[in-house]
């Protein structure tokens, strides 16, 4: 099944190139594209990175010949994983950072000195745990907002624009779905639907496309008595043209915000599935789960929990400057007039 | 007299209020012939705008048009058409302008990409051509340096500007009716007389009849052949424009042409008519003008004056005018 990351990354790269020649054609996106990259370089330089490692840690493949290697041999292994993981034997449990020795008991390391960040409870190294998360969470928030917006969008715009009965059917839906406990619907949920970054990603989307779909409906519902959309209506412009043309370029500012905001508030709300145990094999909740038993003995086993909370915290901050300095951008009521 | 090109027969529009529906164009009937420019007239509430909105089958919901009216737009009835039909109407036959140029242009796409979908909803063109099209028609409307503005965005055009580019745009597929409705409100005075006289050019050169809605009349005296006045819903004098500049009939047509400010009349009050327009609903029985009108008599209040042919343009509801009715 590794091939199917592969052409999910082909497509993703191809998506990027696309949206990127869409954004460079029209002038009203890549002037905020260039003030945004003018407000926020640093930002937008660790999205970079960490879609780099997310992208290394995609692209698998098997070594034809690796069968003489007992831990790797017939497994697909990503860059990520040739690059930060032995080949070899591992170490059996922690050991602090660069250490030569094991941490209880003191037997010797496979590999002195090689773990910058030290290993964990089972002896896997913590900086490439860390890099694996990256994938993870960006898939978390990625996925799950690919989820969140064509829902929310769907819904709301419909409601917002078409009113009466749909508007009903939807804003009811919206209130049963708002008077459940999130938490525990996405407990159900996940119960229902099992494990997996997919399961997740679909009932943490199921939950959250709410609050989005207010937004977009309250957003087009304005839009809908706008002078414009009448003018539209006056020379011929059908319903699903006026959406199209019309209404949501009108709202796209906002939907590039919300998923900004929304991404982190994702990735943070794996930290607490994690907790809970229903969160994702392999992510930084995961870490920060297990690192957490180890907080109240003495000695401190800290590196676990730094490694995850240092790139969760990074990439949480990173994502809310770039919103923040995108809402200042594209609001015109924040924008200076120029 | 040829068919005209637009006849609305006994249009009446109502929307759902507490006590019942309430009309807001009450049997309005008026006709507009080939190339001509008629002018609806009235202050805010009369139900001019409707009546426009009605014949593009626009009146926002809940509002609608009662049964028994008639909207024949060379030669069908528009309130019969079905929805794509009709569609095909809008922009094609008939064009409309909006009031407000600043919020009438969606702001985030370019002004000429918004009046190059106007061309290709009716007309299949290559892109090139289309685009040369809208080239052309920014020239016709008056737009200097009209190719570097097909990129602009509407913020970055002046009011003026905008209002050019709306007019391009309903007139993009030559329209055989323009419906404007208060073009010039929004504007300054001094682009308004621009606006104005590109209105009357076009009508002049590209024979399209025009539906020209405002409350001012000295947009009437600049660009209307005909004028219809509205009061409270109703159309209650009609006739050339100089049949009604010259010698109104209706006391409520007398009291707005007093009302402008005049060179002469410097230095002394400006008249006024006492009041305001009635709500819809509230409408006074009998002939509705008569708790402002100076020269109201025994039967005003009770029954509701006839329409009285002055002359073949020229007709007023008023019960001075009718031989019939005693004072």
């Amino acid at each position: 099944m590794h091939w199917v990351s592969d052409i999910v990354v082909v497509l993703l790269i191809s998506a990027a190139i696309g949206a990127w020649r869409y954004v460079s054609r029209d002038r009203f996106w890549r002037e905020n594209a260039s003030e945004l990259w003018r407000r926020r370089p640093f930002a937008i330089a660790i999205i970079g990175v960490y879609l780099l490692i997310a992208l290394m840690d995609s692209l698998s493949w098997v070594d034809p010949a690796s069968d003489a290697n007992a831990l790797t041999s017939g497994k697909p292994r990503t860059i990520i994983d040739r690059l930060f993981a032995p080949e070899t034997f591992a170490e059996a449990s922690y050991s602090a950072p660069l250490a030569s020795v094991a941490f209880y008991g003191g037997q010797p390391l496979f590999h002195p000195g090689a773990h910058l960040l030290g290993t964990d409870l089972l002896g896997r190294d913590v900086v490439y745990r860390t890099l694996k998360g990256v994938r993870v969470a960006l898939l978390i928030g990625g996925l799950t907002s690919l989820v969140v917006i064509p829902i929310a969008l769907l819904f709301g715009v419909s409601a917002g624009y078409f009113g009466r009965r749909i508007d009903d059917a939807v804003f009811f839906a919206m209130t049963v779905l708002a008077s459940v406990p999130t938490l525990l619907l996405l407990i159900a949920l996940i119960m229902v639907l099992g494990k997996g970054t997919v399961q997740v990603c679909v009932a943490l989307g199921v939950t959250g496309w709410v609050h989005f779909c207010r937004i977009a409906r309250g957003e087009t519902l304005k839009l809908r008595e706008a002078d414009f959309i009448a003018a539209a209506r006056a020379l011929g412009v059908r319903e699903g043209t006026i959406i199209r043309r019309h209404i949501l370029p009108n709202i796209a500012h906002l939907i590039i915000i919300t998923f900004a905001l929304s991404f982190t508030a994702l990735v943070l709300s794996e930290t607490i599935l994690s907790y809970l145990g229903i969160g994702l094999d392999g992510s930084w909740g995961q870490m920060i789960d297990q690192a957490r038993n180890e907080l109240s003995r003495t000695p401190v086993i800290w590196w676990n929990l730094a490694g995850a909370s240092v790139a969760l915290f990074t990439l949480v901050l990173a994502v809310n400057m770039i919103a923040d300095a995108m809402r200042d951008i594209i609001d015109p009521r924040t924008r200076k007039e120029g | 007299m040829s068919a005209p090109l637009l006849a609305v027969e006994n249009l009446s529009i109502s929307f759902p209020g507490e006590a019942g529906p309430v009309r807001v164009v009450d049997r309005v009937s008026l006709s507009i012939a080939l190339g001509e420019t008629l002018a609806l007239v009235g202050e805010s509430g009369s139900g001019k705008s409707m009546t426009a909105l009605a014949m593009m089958r626009l009146v926002p919901k809940p509002g609608r048009i009662e049964p028994g009216a008639r909207i024949a737009f060379e030669g069908r009835n528009l309130l019969s058409l079905s929805v794509p039909d009709m569609r095909a109407v809008r922009g094609a036959g008939i064009g409309m302008i909006f009031q407000e140029p600043m919020t009438s242009l969606n702001p985030v796409t370019t002004v000429g990409d918004q009046v190059l979908e106007a061309i290709e909803l009716h007309a299949k063109l290559p892109r090139a051509q289309a685009r040369s099209r809208v080239i052309e028609l920014f020239g016709l409307v008056g737009i200097p340096d009209a190719k570097r503005r097909f990129g602009a965005y509407p913020h970055q055009l002046s009011g003026g500007l905008k209002q050019r580019i709306m007019i391009a745009m309903a007139m993009a597929m030559r329209p055989r009716l323009l419906v404007a409705d208060e073009p010039t409100t929004a504007l300054d005075a001094t682009i308004r007389a621009q606006i104005l006289e590109l209105l009357r050019d076009l009508a002049t050169k590209t024979g399209t009849a025009v539906l020209l809605i405002t409350h001012d009349f000295g947009v009437v005296n600049e660009v209307a052949d005909r004028v219809a006045v509205m009061y409270a819903g109703e159309i209650v004098e009609e006739g050339t424009r100089a049949e009604l500049l010259g010698r109104p009939h209706h006391p409520y047509t007398q009291g707005l042409l007093r009302s402008i400010p005049k060179a002469e009349a410097r230095g002394r009050r400006l008249e006024e008519i006492k009041g305001a327009v009635p709500r819809p609903g509230h409408w006074p029985t009998g002939c509705r003008f008569h708790p402002r009108c100076p020269h109201a008599f025994a039967p005003c209040p009770g029954t509701e004056p006839k329409r009285t042919t002055l002359s073949a343009t020229q007709a007023a509801c008023c019960h001075l005018l009718d031989r019939s009715v005693e004072p």
